[in-house]
Formats: structure tokens, sequence, C-alpha cells
């Protein structure tokens, strides 16, 4: 043997372990490795890293409800939209805000639902949220959270990447990026969606300008959540063994012969395919969970859905993967704000609830940060247009929403942020978007303006040139 | 230009011989102080830890000091000031993140003890081209110099079936079937090699190779982006970028076609589909957008767009602020949007030699359908009576005829409007054009009128410079050429004149209830309104009876009002006025015959609509195949471009006239470019430093992995330098003295022996293959993956152009808002060329994705190149992937002669060289335990070598 296969050995054994078809990788298995023009030096890029600081949050699930739910029905009791229904706003409350669909003079509509107060904290929500009473002192809400965008696909955009436009990376990547994966048995990054389509498309789950490696992987609905993750029926386990061991003892050999690493890394990415192919199962395979559990989501283990998601999310995180989106669509109740909003509330709230007090025990909320919250909210005034056969519906509002967050070192049972008495603006404690976003990365432990890409002739960061930690959120 | 090279006699893996070497590894257009290069050393010092707040911002810069550009600074404090460990006076400032390493330190004292002298960054001064010996390849000539300086010795020549399999998987994006292999391997001689280039550099395959690569900088896509995503028809640009390359157009033409081939003098059809290029922006349909703001980012896209392109810059840093790296203000931005923001943005329909006797046989079938139609009239059935068609024509007729009445055109004194231009045509007819809003206001001034009026009469008319041929402006989420009248208005002075009723002759609602017409354009509600989808193209009418008549001898104003969750004013229209002691009705009828009215009678009855509807299809006023087009406004209806606050669509400040970034090109006020035309010949002009660089630059990178300058997209002063300058500027220059053919610019660089290195390595050795001791491995494009595997499993249809297919994909793989169904083609464009795939931008084709393809959201000047399980699973599960194994199986199956044989074929289809022993033996065993052609095809394809140029 020449030079070149020694070289290839030692490769080979320090990247992918020793064992063809059933490598144990020791740890240096490389999920990914990107190979681009600008870094083509052998380094994992998915290798567990450290963030600046000691992060509280190991893993994040974000709930985000597309579509916008309405906080004047859940979580932001206005009595006085009550008082003033069928009056238009002061047109000083409005200012030059742009609308998609109402005239800026449409009439208050008043909230649909009665507000009650839940746990010690004494945590006000609305009639359907009622379910997530049972955990209102693991609540952190926000009531003034504001975004620059009111329309669904830009400000989903917004609110993942930090931009209106597509080409950023989103959260989920920027957290790869920075902290690596935890797993070699499932993908770092996962993205589900239980609901109706996503305005945003795949670019809410895009690497945009970092390494495609940090792209979010979708699981579809179904038994097979992974593309192309079960073997085709035409071949039998038999030779799919056979094909991964002949593969990689071709590839092996060209290994030897041309001594490019590059070639080991394929090697490990089959390594991690056929891993895949056991963990993806495995995932997906209910059958250890309790009869307890299951009634506590109230999911059917064989069909998807909102509150089966939420399981998987935590059965997920239980396997070490990072970053989690659940995408439940449907909540742009432009009409009948009432029926809608009970019927979105019917299909997730219980899974919310169910996911806190279930990672609670299990002892892995302290390190999880569950997000809950749309893209932005719903307007006092009432969407009313014959033409569409609308009515009692709410148009979109960037001013002020409400979301949530739970675990992961952000304090339960406080509520932060006030509005006016429309619910229009802010009047106490803002959160815009990119507090939000650099608040998020501190709890994994990153200094969201140290966490930057150069691309493009300059460092990039998920909040631009904005974002305060709100550190009030903060135990 | 044929064959560039022949006249030098060119031996092709000659050992170079250095005649003279007379350079300096650190020297490229710049002097050396000292021991310190300006360009070079300096200024990526000051660049990076200097510029952010002492560079080219005003806005951000501290203490009134600029470090990038020569002037009146105390180097003394300078230098203090970075040996200081005094946290109040060291710079840079400790909170920055940006310290300076002691080496780097020692630099910026030697430079200013040599006395602060500055250099124009090396990307901004022309280049020039060195000297090369006539009898050596100039790529050779300025690579092996820089390898006999660092001390490398250049790896041998790859073996003949490597060499050919890389030729053609770059130059035609698929591998050599086995006799074109045979053909080099058996004769490897530089002539048969240049031969053979020469032929791939005409195969129509070329053109479809290197487009996918143009269309990656173009973010082509077949639908708008965003939300609703829906599809567009842009094709014939993406055909039109396939032809123009096969054809060898000069890139400079290339260029100017693209940019603004609506502006050249008596454009061709071809000229104006090429100006599709920056019509692949995106366009958002959601509900209730103002289409203006997303218009703005697609403008900061062009703007961008065309900064990377072709200047290699990063433009998009300036729409927010002053760039902090390189000399591009803020103005500067604007001023070059402001080049490329004159234009208005239709449709526009193809036509061929065919086209008119299509139309004319279109007619002919319609005029026959009309001819038969009164024989389609239902008859009565137990269920459901209709009358005799006689009788019901005769009560109609009568009907209608009561409201053929003198109907006046009236003729405005002046019109107004909130953004719309509007202007008169003959006949009173009223044309639209320019920018449509969610709430539009046409105000239209009429002279007093010498009769009452008692009504008056709105004709919306079609016209094929509308969309769809009108009448209305709508041109996202409505249906095109729809308009939605909200109310209308008459008033003399203050005085609103109350309407009686209205009516019209068709109405038609894209969203919600069917419409009830133009009688909810007088009720008062501005959500409501006529709308006439389903049916554009067509002249409608809409009568409005006032309550009481218009006093004679007064002028009045009439005010149309127009939008509702999307745009949707009025394109063309006619007023005109009537007296009368009846209300009037809306009708289609004129002074018509008995015979014509009968006419119209059939076309509009609803029990005929199912036959009429297919006739109306014929006579539609735009026909066949559409593409996206810029077309540059009138003068007198200029859109004026203004600088945005902090980049702000919302916060447009003052208007900026084109321009460009002084301080980069040195353009003296006189020789500016003064429009897009003008803009697009400047870029590809000598006066332009950039252009033939960065063009130059991003083709090395497509053979060999990375540009000269690694940073393909930034030649700016956060670029990287380039690892051979010389050789850079000798290709621009080649590149623009060949008549900036691009052919010759790839056949000069699959010539050198450089391309033609062994990949080959024994030590990891970034430097080495920097330097291109050896030929850089790197994965293959995922179009390129899946063409190879067609071709070899002889599945490939070669079929070029038109309409996207669609390839099979796993269901669910292509979810997007709509949850649109993906359906495989069917037949042969299922094996059709990946650069015709349909190409949704939220939901990527799922194989093309996971390979790193870009999605046509953003300009990509260099795709990444990862390695990923998903990639494994696509290559083992995919059911595309499945598809092809079955097929290379199948072919492997029918070869005549045993196993090996077989096997053989199949591993030289898809990787050239034969198996060796081992290989030989392992594939073999694999068969005859598992006796299924398909799956050793499938490991076949599974290989890092099968997805690998090597």
């Amino acid at each position: 043997m020449n030079q070149n296969s020694n070289i290839a050995r030692r490769h080979f054994l320090k990247d992918c372990g020793i064992g063809i078809g059933k490598i144990a990788a020791a740890g240096l298995l490389a999920n990914g490795l990107s190979s681009s023009a600008q870094a083509r030096d052998v380094e994992n890029p998915l290798a567990p890293k450290k963030p600046h600081f000691e992060p509280t949050a190991k893993a994040v699930i974000h709930l985000f409800m597309a579509g916008a739910p309405s906080q004047l029905e859940l979580f932001d009791e206005k009595p006085t939209l009550t008082r003033l229904e069928g009056k238009p706003l002061p047109p000083s409350v409005i200012g030059d805000q742009r609308y998609a669909f109402i005239q800026s003079d449409a009439a208050v509509m008043g909230p649909r639902f009665k507000f009650a107060r839940y746990g010690k904290s004494g945590i006000s929500l609305g009639e359907p949220m009622a379910p997530l009473g049972d955990v209102a002192d693991e609540l952190c809400l926000i009531k003034s959270v504001t975004t620059d965008q009111f329309n669904h696909a830009p400000a989903q955009l917004f609110f993942n990447s930090g931009f209106s436009q597509p080409g950023r990376p989103c959260l989920g990547s920027w957290a790869l990026y920075g902290l690596g994966a935890e797993t070699e048995e499932l993908p770092a990054f996962v993205v589900m969606n239980t609901g109706a389509g996503l305005s945003g498309g795949t670019s809410l789950w895009s690497s945009g300008f970092l390494p495609t490696v940090y792209t979010g992987v979708r699981f579809r609905n179904g038994q097979t959540p992974i593309l192309n993750v079960a073997t085709p029926t035409k071949f039998s386990s038999e030779v799919q063994q056979d094909t991964f061991d002949l593969i990689q003892k071709l590839n092996q050999e060209r290994l030897g012969v041309v001594g490019d690493p590059e070639i080991s890394t394929r090697m490990s990415s089959f390594e991690m395919a056929a891993k895949l192919q056991t963990s993806a199962p495995d995932l997906m395979n209910f059958s250890d969970e309790t009869k307890e559990t299951i009634d506590l989501y109230g999911c059917d283990p064989a069909k998807p859905s909102f509150a089966r998601a939420c399981l998987l999310a935590r059965r997920m995180v239980q396997r070490g993967v990072r970053f989690i989106n659940i995408y439940h669509s449907g909540w742009d109740a432009h009409s009948d704000v009432e029926g809608s909003t009970k019927e979105k509330c019917g299909q997730t709230v219980q899974g919310c609830a169910a996911l806190i007090k279930d990672l609670k025990r299990c002892g892995l909320l302290d390190s999880t940060l569950v997000i809950w919250g749309g893209e932005f909210g719903r307007t006092p005034m009432v969407e009313t247009n014959p033409a569409l056969g609308r009515k009692a519906g709410r148009d979109h509002h960037p001013q002020a929403f409400t979301m949530w967050m739970a675990g992961g070192g952000v304090k339960g049972g406080m509520t932060r942020g006030e509005t006016d008495e429309f619910g229009f603006h802010i009047t106490d404690g803002k959160v815009h978007v990119h507090d939000l976003q650099a608040t998020i990365l501190h709890t994994m432990g990153f200094d969201h303006e140290r966490l930057t890409y150069h691309h493009a002739g300059r460092d990039f960061r998920l909040t631009d040139v904005h974002g305060d930690v709100v550190h009030d959120l903060l135990l | 230009m044929a064959n560039p090279l022949s006249n030098k006699k060119r031996s092709l893996f000659r050992t170079f011989v250095v005649n003279s070497f007379v350079f300096s590894f650190f020297t490229f257009g710049s002097h050396v102080f000292g021991q310190v290069s300006f360009n070079d050393q300096i200024r990526p010092i000051l660049s990076n830890h200097c510029y952010a707040c002492h560079g080219p911002d005003e806005e951000k810069r501290e203490a009134d000091l600029r470090l990038d550009v020569a002037g009146d600074v105390d180097m003394e404090e300078v230098l203090e000031r970075i040996a200081s460990d005094d946290e109040d006076f060291m710079m840079p400032p400790p909170g920055h993140n940006k310290p300076l390493s002691d080496e780097k330190k020692s630099l910026l004292e030697q430079w200013i003890a040599g006395g602060a002298q500055y250099e124009k960054h090396w990307a901004f001064v022309a280049p020039a081209k060195a000297e090369v010996s006539a009898d050596s390849h100039p790529v050779d000539h300025f690579v092996d110099q820089k390898l006999k300086a660092n001390g490398l010795e250049a790896s041998p020549k790859a073996d003949p079936a490597t060499l050919i399999r890389r030729l053609y998987l770059d130059l035609v994006g698929l591998p050599p079937t086995i006799e074109e292999a045979q053909k080099f391997i058996d004769d490897p001689s530089t002539e048969n090699w240049e031969s053979i280039v020469d032929q791939l550099l005409q195969s129509p395959r070329y053109g479809e190779r290197w487009a996918r690569k143009w269309l990656d900088l173009a973010r082509y896509a077949d639908t708008n982006g965003y939300e609703k995503d829906r599809d567009r028809s842009i094709w014939p640009y993406r055909d039109w970028v396939i032809r123009a390359i096969n054809e060898g157009m000069p890139f400079n033409q290339f260029t100017i076609e693209q940019l603004a081939g609506d502006m050249l003098p008596q454009p061709t059809q071809s000229q104006r589909v090429a100006t599709g290029f920056h019509r692949n922006t995106m366009l958002n349909e959601e509900g209730g957008i103002d289409p203006l703001e997303f218009r703005y980012h697609a403008m900061a896209d062009r703007v961008a767009t065309t900064g990377t392109t072709w200047l290699g810059l990063t433009t998009g840093c300036a729409q927010c602020h002053t760039h902090k790296f390189d000399p591009i203000t803020h103005e500067d931005y604007f001023g070059m949007m402001a080049y490329m923001n004159n234009a208005d943005e239709p449709d526009l329909y193809l036509t061929d030699e065919n086209s008119a006797a299509n139309r004319e046989k279109n007619r002919q079938q319609a005029e026959t359908l009309i001819g038969v139609l009164a024989s389609k009239w239902p008859k009565s059935t137990e269920e459901k009576k209709y009358p005799e068609f006689e009788a019901a024509f005769e009560s109609w007729y009568e009907n209608q005829k009561a409201n053929v009445v003198p109907w006046k055109t009236i003729v405005p004194d002046s019109m107004s409007t909130n953004l719309v231009h509007l202007f008169q045509e003959t006949d009173g007819v009223i044309f639209a054009t320019g920018d449509i809003t969610k709430a539009d206001t046409y105000t239209l001034n009429f002279p007093a009128v010498d009769q009452p009026i008692s009504a008056v009469r709105l004709e919306a008319l079609p016209d094929t410079r509308l969309p769809e041929g009108g009448p209305g402006l709508t041109y996202y989420e409505g249906k095109k050429g729809d308009f939605f009248l909200t109310e209308i208005e008459a008033t003399i002075g203050d005085e609103t004149l109350p309407w009686k009723e209205a009516s019209s002759t068709y109405a038609g609602n894209a969203f919600g209830k069917e419409g009830q017409g133009a009688s909810l354009s007088i009720d008062g509600d501005i959500q409501s309104g006529w709308s006439v989808a389903g049916r554009v193209g067509e002249r409608h009418v809409a009568v409005f009876n006032f309550a009481t008549p218009l006093p004679a001898g007064k002028p009045f104003t009439m005010t149309m009002k127009f939008g509702r969750h999307f745009a949707s004013s009025l394109g063309k229209f006619r007023l005109s006025v009537a007296s009368s002691d009846n209300v009037l009705s809306a009708t289609m009828l004129g002074d018509d015959s008995c015979e014509n009215a009968k006419r119209a009678f059939l076309l509009q009855a609803s029990e005929l609509k199912e036959h009429s509807d297919k006739i109306r299809k014929l006579l539609r006023p735009l026909q066949g195949h559409s593409t996206l087009v810029l077309n540059e406004r009138q003068e007198g209806f200029e859109r004026k471009t203004y600088l945005h606050h902090r980049g702000e669509y919302t916060q447009p400040k003052q208007e900026v006239n084109p321009r460009l970034p002084e301080a980069v090109f040195d353009t003296e006020p006189h020789t500016l470019p003064g429009n897009r035309l003008e803009f697009a010949q400047w870029l590809v002009s000598r006066k332009n430093p950039l252009t033939a660089r960065v063009v130059a630059n991003r083709q090395w990178a497509a053979f060999f992995g990375t540009g000269l300058v690694k940073t393909v997209d930034d030649f700016g002063m956060q670029g990287d330098s380039p690892s051979h300058p010389k050789l850079l500027d000798y290709l621009a220059i080649e590149l623009m003295e060949s008549g900036w053919s691009m052919k010759h610019l790839h056949r000069l660089i699959v010539t050198s022996e450089a391309y033609g290195r062994s990949s080959k390595f024994d030590k990891v050795d970034v430097n080495a293959e920097r330097l291109l001791q050896r030929f850089p491995r790197r994965r293959l494009e995922a179009e390129i993956i899946r063409d190879s595997a067609l071709a070899a499993s002889g599945l490939l249809v070669e079929k070029m152009y038109g309409p996207p297919v669609r390839p099979p994909q796993p269901s669910g793989a292509a979810a997007n808002y709509s949850k649109t169904k993906w359906e495989a083609s069917k037949g042969p464009d299922r094996y059709r060329r990946s650069i015709y795939t349909y190409q949704k931008r939220t939901a990527p084709f799922a194989m093309y994705r996971t390979f790193d393809a870009s999605s046509g959201e953003s300009c990509v000047a260099r795709r990444d190149t990862s390695n990923t399980p998903l990639q494994a699973l696509t290559l083992m599960n995919d059911p595309m992937f499945v598809e092809i194994s079955e097929a290379l199986g199948k072919r492997m199956s029918e070869v005549d002669g045993d196993d090996a044989e077989k096997i053989e074929m199949g591993f030289r289809w898809l990787l050239t060289r034969r198996p060796n022993e081992n290989e030989m033996e392992r594939l073999s065993s694999f068969y005859a335990k598992h006796s299924d052609w398909a799956s050793v095809a499938r490991v076949l394809l599974c290989l890092d070598e099968a997805i690998t140029k090597n």
C-alpha cells in the first residue's frame, strides 16, 4: 500500500471509528460536514461547542401559532372594548398604521370570552385557554410583544430570522451553528407542522447564509417522518444492510486511493443514515409511553396531531434534539374570531399544558425553554366585510400581542407588560421581537451581539443591530 | 475566435519551465513600503479592526477620524493608542471584541514609520495584463510561478478516464458515454483534448449546464414566493439564458440585454424576454399587503443582486446606512436603485411565426361556434322549463332596446389621482399607467354639458397593454386584469349628487359572494364594489342613474375609488352621459341590427354559458405563452426614487437621481450613465474595473471549486485578496479582449495543465489545494447528480425548453401554504434535465434542496457543498433514485455477456473508469448473493465517486 492509504486509514480511524456497517462513532461522527470553499478543512460543523456562558436552556421547543392568535380573547383582558363596542377608536390612537383588510375607522369589538385567574400567581387567561391554568405558575406571560411586520409571511420570517425577507438564518440554525449537536441519532433541529399550510414556507427553518447543515429537518406527519428514512419496500432489510456495507467498503477503498478526507465524511454520513433508519422508527414508537402520559396529552399515538407533536417533542428532547419547532397554523381569524379561537384552542391547549407538565415530571422543564406565540396580534377593531363574506373577525395587529414562555431559565408565574385600555398600544414593558430573540439566545448561553457570521462583507447576527436581553424575564 | 490557442501550439501537459520569475507572493498592484504592503497587509487590518468606527460611514464615525482614506490624521496618536493598554485610551476599545495581535500592531507600526501611504483598494484599480511568454499557457504560467515560490511540486496529470469525466461534468454537466470516453482514452493527446473541448462547447448540453449556474444568480423560480407562492410564467427567460449561452452571446451583450433589453433601439422579442433577469424578484400576493412596500423590497433585491452579479460588491450593506467598509454611501445605494427604478413590469405575450395564423384559426372557430350557438339552446325537461329560443330573445331584445339611447362621450378638462398616471387617448378613452395601491382615487373634472344628465355610463375597456388584456390593472392576488370599483361619485362644487340606481352588463367577484354589479359602487360602502372576475379581456358596461338629473350648464367632477385587500384600479375606460326620462340599464347593445343583437344575446345568455365560455376563450385578446419583462417608462411618467431613512420603506426622504458610487469608480459627472441602459453598458465597459474580474473569478470557481478570490460575492475591503492576482487580471482582460467570450474563457481554463492534474493527495494541506498543486475534488451540484444518474441509466430525455416539468418525489415533500400536491410528470417529461424542473420557492424540489441547490429566494453566487445523512438517505431510498436504480439495473442486465461484463458496463456508464479487481469482486459477490441488478445499480449510484467530480 502506498502512503495514500495510510493517511486515509488514519483519517478513517479518526473520523469514523472501526467496523464497517456498524461503526461506533466515538463522539467524532459527523452529522454532516460542510466542505464549502471557505471551510475546506476537516472539521465537523455539528460537533458540540461551548456557548459564551452557561446556558439555562439546553433545548428549545417553539410552539409557533401561525396565523396569529387573538391576544384580546386569550390573555389581554380589555373591558373597555366591550363598553365601546360598535364605536371607532380615536384616530389619534390609530396613527398611520396600515391595515391588511379593515379600514382604520372600523368599530371596536369587545372580547368574546370571559377571563379567570389561575394559580398562585393569579395569571389571567381567557376561557379557551383554561386548560393552561393548571400550569399557570410555570408561565412567563409577556403581554407587550411588538413586531415590525403586519403580513403573515414577512412577520413569520421576522420572528424566526430577524428579517422580513427570506435569506437569513432562523433561530434554530443560529442555535446549531453556535452549539453544535448533542445527538447523532436524530437531527438536531426538527420542524413539525400540524395545522394548515404555512405562510412562510421552508424559509422559516432555513439556514440562510449559514452552512446548509444547520437547516431544520422537517418531520412529515405520518409514520416515516424523515423524508426517505424508510427502506423502499422493493429492498429487503438484508439487501439494505448489505448495501450499506458494500457502499462503505467501496468508499473506503476509494479513500485509500484518493486520500480525500471528504470521503470519510461521506462514509460517516451513510453511517448516520443507517442509524436514522433505526432511531427514527424508535422515536415514533409510542408503546413505551404509559396510558397516563397518552391521556395527559389526549392524543392518539397513531394519528398526527398537535398534541402528538408535543409528545414527540418531549421524546426528542430526551434524545438530545436541540431545537424543535411545532407550527400550528390556522389562527388567522379574519372572520368569527370566537369560533375560530375556540377551535384552535381545542386543538392545541391541552397539548401545551401536557407538554409543560410532562417536561416537569421528567425533570426536563428547567433545562427546556418552551415558547408559545404567533407572528403578531389581532386588532381591537372588528373585521366585517360582506364582499369577502366575513364578520366578527379581527385583522392583523403588530403593535401589541401576547406570548408566553416556560422553563429553561425563565421566571414562572409572572406577567410582563401592559397595553392601553384598548389593547392597541403598549404602555409598559415593551418587548420587541428582537429583544425576545436576544433573550432566547441568552437562555441558550449566547450573547446575541457576539453570535455572528461573516457574510457578504459584514458580520451578521440574528438581531441585526437591535435587541436587548429582557433580564426581568429570567431567573 | 473559434480556437484562440491553436496558433500558439501549446502542449497541455508539458512540464512548465519558468523563464524568468521576478515576483513576490505578497505584492499585487501595490507598492512595498519597507516590507509592508498597504493593500495586502494593512488594509485588511484597518478594515477589520477600525473601519466600523473610522470608515466611510459618517454617521457612525467616531472622533471625526477616518482611516480608510489618506487624510489629516495624527498617526503618532494612532500609534500610541494602538500600543496602549489603558482601557480608556487604547484602540480598538476593549468593548469591541476586536483586539489587535502583536503581529498586526507591529505591521501598523512599520506602515506608519514608512509614511502611512495609502493605496486604492486593488479591486477598484483597473486590471493590468502581465506578460506571458508565447510558448506557455497563461494559466499555468501564473499557477506554476506560485507553486514554485511556495516550494510545491505540481501533482502529476490525472488518468485519461478521470480527466474526460471531469471535462464532461464541467462543460456539459453529464458524464461521457463509454464511446465518448473511449475516444479520449484511446488518444489522450493535446490535440484530441482540444478538439473534444471544442465539440463540448458546441453541445446544446453546454448551455443547459451553464445556464443553471446563471439562474442561481438570477434567483430564478417558477413561482412568486411568499405565502401564496402561486405559479408564474417566466420559463421563456430561462430558455433565453440557455440559448444565449449556447449561441456564445458575448457577456457584455448578455448583460445589456438582461438589464435593459427593452431600451435597445427597436428591441426584439428576445431582447425583451431577456429583461426577465430582474423580474425574478418575488411578488407577495398575501391578502392585505401594501404592494408598493414589496415592490420596494424587490428593488432592494435588484440592487443587491446587481452588486453581487456584476460588481462583486455587497451593495446591500448600504441600504440602511453608508457602507461600513466600502466607499458606498447611503445616497449612492439609492442612486444605483434609481437606474433600475423607472420601469413598468408587464407580462409579455410571446408571438412567433404561427401566432397570427393561430389567432385567425381561433377567431374562425369562434365564429363557427357562434353560428351554431342558437342550436344549443336548452330544451325544456320535466324538472326544468325553458322558454323557446326565439321568445326568449324577443323579450330580452324588447327590454334592452329601451336602453339604447344616444350617449354623449364626455372628455375631462383635467384629471388627477393619488399616484396613477391618467392620460387621454382618442374618443374620450382614458388610459391609466403606473403604480397602483389598495386605495386609488381618480378625480376627473368635466366641463358643463348643455343638457341635463340623467345617467352616466362607464365603459370598462380591454387593451392588450393591460394585464390579461384588462380592463383592470390588477396584477397580484386578484384575477389579473380585473378591477374593483368601490364607489363612484358625481359632484358639483361641494355638492354630491345622489344616485338612484345602477346596473352592469356583467359582474364577477373573485373573493367572497358573487358580485351584484355596479349597484355596489353606489351603496356608500367602500368595502363592496363592482368587479368582472371571470370575464377579463372584454368590454363591460355600467350605467349609473341620478336621483335628480345633473343640471345643464354646470361643470362637474366624477370621482372613482378603487381597491380592496389588493390593488385593483381600472386601466382603460370611457365615460358618457345621457338625458333620458327613463331609468337606464347597462346594455351591450349599441345601435345594432337585430342580427347583431341576437349575437349579443347568445353570448350573454346564462343558459348557454358553458358554450359561450369556450367562445370567449378563443377570442381572448392575449393568447399563448407569456413571460415577465421590464418596460422603461415613457418620458413624463418617470417614477421617482427616494432615499429611505434606515433603509425602511415607510421612511422616504429626499429624491435621489441615478448615480454611481464616486469613490469606487472615479466617474466624472459628464460620463455618468444616465439611465438603465447606460448603466448596463457602463457595467461591461472598460471604465468599470470590477465586472470582468468578478465574472472571470466565478468561472474559475466553477471549475476549481474555489475562486481566485475566495469571496466570489465580495471584492470589497472585507473580501479576500486573490490567491493569484496576476492570473485573475489576465483572465479578466482576456475575457474582455476576446469580445467577452465565455466559451473562450472556459476553453482557456480547461486546456491548462492545472485543470488536468490528479486530485489524489497524501496530506491535508489547504494551501496546496488553493495553489492548485492538485485538482480539487468536489461533490457535484444537485442537478448534475440527478442528470448523471439519469444519463447513466439511459433514462435522460434530451428535449429542451418549455414549461417546467416535475420529476417524482415522496408525498408530503413539497409542503407549502397551499398544500398543493406534487403530481409527477408522466412520460418523457419525468426524465428531462434538472434545469427544467418546476421550481417552487417555498417548497423546492426536495432532492435538490438536500444537495444544497438554491431556492430562488435570493441571488446565490456560491452554493454550499454539504455532506449529510439526509443525502445518503436520498440516494438510497428516494423513489426517484429507486426508479433510476431499476432502470440502470435493467440496462446492466441487458448487456451481452457474463455478470462481470454487466457490472463493468454499469460502472463505466456512471464512473467512466473500469472497476478494479477488488471492486469487481465485491460487486460480483453482492450480485451473486441478491440476484438483483437494481440493487447493484443502487450501490453504484450511492458511491462517493459517483456524486463527485474527481
